[in-house]
């Protein structure tokens, strides 16, 4: 089955099919594709790494880490304007107050208001979308944490740090290491169904990176069972737990002495806004793959557009490592329902090739992802030897019948289910013809900068997971992002509360910061009338967007 | 490589912005009731988003895990009614949709969940008893977009099989599409989640490995290490992970230890 391809894409298939021959024998005797040497790796790194190059970001105007080179999308947003600046909202009278006030509904927002509840603090919990809307439902591979004999958090220090080329802060990761064996325990008493030997011990693999197995999973669904499990028990305790669903924070509120007391908060649904003073503010938003840096597709949650980092920013929060970003080489390029999703690495792990529109391999299928990317873009965009799809996107072929070849027939169906299924939908039987692929957005190194108790530099604000950087240095690797959410989400709950314990000094409301920001940007030049945070992504035609006459509002 | 190699190809990126190919023909699509014509191959979610909504309730994942965006659907001429998930269902022409952004699911008090004296299999009858008016109609399983056999799944809590059902209900999504349509006001997903958290917790048994290091953990036994690691310059950093031993791919659980055993 193959009508999913166009009869264009069938003929260049035909080249795919004409070298498998000779490419299976050749894997066969265990002839790989040259790997690159670390001069090569260098040099596409250098010329076509997203990262790496100068095209698509500049210099940062404005606040702490003013004149560093990021992403222009993110550096539109930081040099944007509040949505409430002209507004000048009297904030004498709060709506609500509470003791901690979670921003994000996720698996790290989630975990520290679980935890923050533990030691009687009230807390309310502030998310754009539904509790549970995140990047945390969408990890499917697993979680790392050294439990098991051979391995200790020693070792996996070791790992998260070699995989983020000696970069990371070292506090973070020696936080995360040593605390992943009593987020298990904990995750385990609450009921999340995890991976078992059938006396109780729990299944665990190798990731990329990793000197031991100790990738925890439950099924391929990770990230949604733990998500759903955070979730039911926080709606045990909604006596102190406050939902605030459709209601993203838009503004930080500081005090006159520029500690976090705080946050203004949009019900969406009423386009009402809401004064919420709180004696600590833990930011949990997530990352930024929905900014489609460069244009690149991601596999990001559609609330992923950084609003955290715009509001911490512009009350003063320092960012790190913000121009890092990971791209997964293999996103689904083909068919457009599909573009962005991720192929999972254990496509290649499992023997399928890269290649260009010849039907000839072009790289090592195994390289690390950053260089994995770069080669395949240079590929198509630098050699001109990828392949076009109807709508306009490149892409290269990854020739997933090798598989079967290799392994048996059935393998594709038997080991990698769920994208079997999701290519069957649309006519492509990826155990008989190749994908298409091309790099995409998938994870937001840097963030918002924290101590390993998750404190910002800002007095009483916290902050936890995605939105926050230092812990994964340049490139993560896979099954931390899961474990930094609720080992982050854990200690932002243990130092909010710590605070609330010792009375936090809390004055006068103000948003001085926010007109102050304002000014600034008008005053150096930078306000090009812009409005941020951007809360949901717009991806509305140009001929809709002609007609909206009021393209000022963010919100429909 | 060469200098006049370095002319980068434009290429369009818009990331997950819809492009129709030039040759695209356009379909009608009823949302809510109202006409729209759409490039044909998009799924719901980019149809519409085509047609000019933005989506504030309706809209997850984009992936098929989160099941914010559940829908009912008809197409003319057709008198049945169709569900999928409007990130992963593909328009088709006269297709008439509903989103079911929220429902109000019955949600029985899970708070003493984990801690009831009860038998696991009365600790379901009695937060949900209502599972037993289930008139075996098996709408809930054809209406699943996950393909889980839901109305099996109920089964097994109605015979006390509490790990079965949560077996069978696992890859559940929550999106609440059966719900909605259950004749016997059963509020599926929530037995489901109860019934995998009690499996969980009181039916497998508990991972002693995990327990055990939690312990260390918390008696400081890899504190020093750590802190050593973070004083150490990056050269015998570098030095010390490049001479990680691995584990082996196939060794077994508990079997394979490292010669060097003086960080564990």
């Amino acid at each position: 089955m193959s009508d999913g391809y166009t009869p264009e894409m069938l003929d260049l298939i035909k080249r795919v099919e004409a070298s498998r021959p000779q490419r299976l024998a050749e894997a066969r005797a265990g002839n790989d594709f040259p790997a690159m040497s670390l001069d090569q790796r260098q040099e596409v790194l250098n010329q076509f790494h997203p990262d790496y190059t100068t095209e698509g970001r500049r210099s940062l105007g404005i606040g702490p880490n003013q004149k560093e080179v990021l992403p222009e999308e993110l550096v539109d947003l930081l040099e944007s304007r509040s949505l409430i600046e002209s507004v000048k909202p009297d904030l004498s009278k709060p709506d609500m107050e509470t003791d901690v006030l979670v921003i994000g509904g996720g698996g790290a927002g989630t975990t520290a208001a679980l935890t923050a509840i533990q030691a009687g603090c009230k807390v309310i919990l502030a998310t754009k979308l539904r509790q549970g809307d995140s990047n945390t439902v969408m990890a499917e591979g697993g979680i790392q944490a050294a439990d098991q004999e051979p391995d200790s958090p020693y070792y996996h220090y070791l790992d998260v740090i070699g995989g983020g080329h000696f970069s990371n802060t070292h506090e973070l990761v020696a936080a995360l290491a040593n605390d992943a064996p009593m987020i298990m325990e904990w995750l385990e008493s609450l009921g999340v169904m995890f991976d078992k030997h059938p006396d109780g011990r729990m299944k665990v693999r190798h990731g990329g990176g990793t000197c031991r197995k100790r990738m925890h999973s439950s099924g391929d669904m990770t990230g949604a069972e733990i998500m759903r499990v955070l979730r039911d028990e926080s709606r045990n305790h909604d006596d102190q737990i406050k939902i605030l669903a459709f209601s993203p924070a838009i503004e930080l509120l500081l005090d006159e002495e520029g500690n976090c007391a705080g946050a203004i908060v949009n019900n969406m649904e009423t386009r009402t806004y809401l004064i919420i003073k709180a004696k600590t503010t833990i930011i949990a938003t997530g990352g930024t793959g929905r900014l489609h840096y460069r244009g690149f597709a991601c596999t990001n949650h559609y609330g992923a557009t950084g609003d955290g980092i715009v509001m911490a920013y512009r009350a003063g929060a320092k960012l790190c490592f913000m121009d890092s970003v990971q791209y997964h080489p293999t996103g689904t390029a083909y068919p457009e329902q599909n573009v962005g999703l991720l192929v999972t690495e254990k496509v290649r792990g499992l023997g399928a090739q890269l290649l260009n529109i010849d039907g000839e391999q072009f790289v090592f299928p195994l390289e690390p992802r950053d260089v994995e990317s770069s080669a395949i873009i240079r590929e198509c965009l630098n050699l001109d030897k990828g392949i076009t799809t109807p709508s306009g996107r490149p892409g290269v072929w990854l020739d997933s019948p090798m598989i079967d070849l290799l392994h048996g027939e059935g393998t594709v169906k038997r080991e990698l289910p769920a994208k079997y299924i999701q290519f069957q939908r649309f006519g492509i039987d990826i155990a008989k013809v190749p994908m298409l692929v091309y790099p995409t957005l998938h994870y937001q190194n840097g963030g918002i900068w924290i101590d390993e108790h998750s404190r910002t530099n800002i007095p009483n604000l916290f902050a936890a997971g995605e939105t926050s950087g230092g812990v994964h240095g340049r490139n993560r690797l896979m099954g931390n992002s899961l474990l930094d959410i609720l080992v982050f989400g854990r200690r932002a709950g243990l130092a909010a509360t710590k605070a609330v314990k010792n009375e936090v000094k809390q004055g006068t409301l103000s948003l001085d910061h926010v007109y102050h920001y304002g000014k600034t940007l008008v005053e150096s030049g930078l306000d090009r009338g812009m409005k941020s945070p951007m809360i949901l992504p717009n991806y509305a035609i140009d001929e809709v967007k002609n007609r909206r006459w009021d393209v000022q509002s963010p919100i429909i | 490589m060469s200098n006049e190699n370095k002319q980068v190809k434009h290429v369009t990126m818009v990331g997950d912005r819809t492009i129709p190919p030039k040759d695209a023909r356009f379909i009608s699509i009823y949302i809510m009731g109202q006409r729209y014509k759409v490039p044909e191959t998009l799924t719901i979610v980019k149809a519409m988003e085509y047609a000019g909504y933005q989506f504030k309730r309706g809209c997850g994942c984009r992936g098929g895990i989160c099941g914010a965006c559940g829908t009912f659907y008809r197409v003319l001429g057709d008198h049945n009614i169709y569900t999928g998930l409007a990130c992963q269902t593909v328009v088709q022409p006269d297709m008439i949709l509903a989103q079911t952004p929220f429902f109000p699911p019955n949600r029985a008090d899970h708070i003493g969940l984990l801690k009831s004296k009860l038998p696991p299999d009365e600790q379901i009858a009695t937060l949900y008893p209502e599972i037993f008016r289930c008139v075996g109609c098996g709408t809930c399983t054809r209406t699943c977009p996950m393909g889980i056999d839901v109305m099996n799944y109920i089964a097994f809590f109605k015979r006390g099989d509490v790990l079965g059902g949560a077996k069978e209900s696992f890859d559940c999504i929550m999106c609440g599409l059966c719900v909605v349509r259950c004749p016997a006001n059963i509020t599926q997903m929530k037995v489901g989640m109860a019934g995998r958290r009690i499996a969980a917790t009181r039916l497998i048994p508990s991972s002693a490995v995990t327990r055990k290091r939690a312990e260390q953990v918390r008696a400081g036994r890899y504190e020093k290490m750590l802190s050593e690691l973070g004083q150490m310059d990056k050269e015998k950093l570098k030095e010390i992970y490049v001479s990680r031993e691995r584990e082996p791919n196939l060794s077994q659980p508990g079997e394979w230890m490292p010669k060097d055993q003086s960080h564990l």
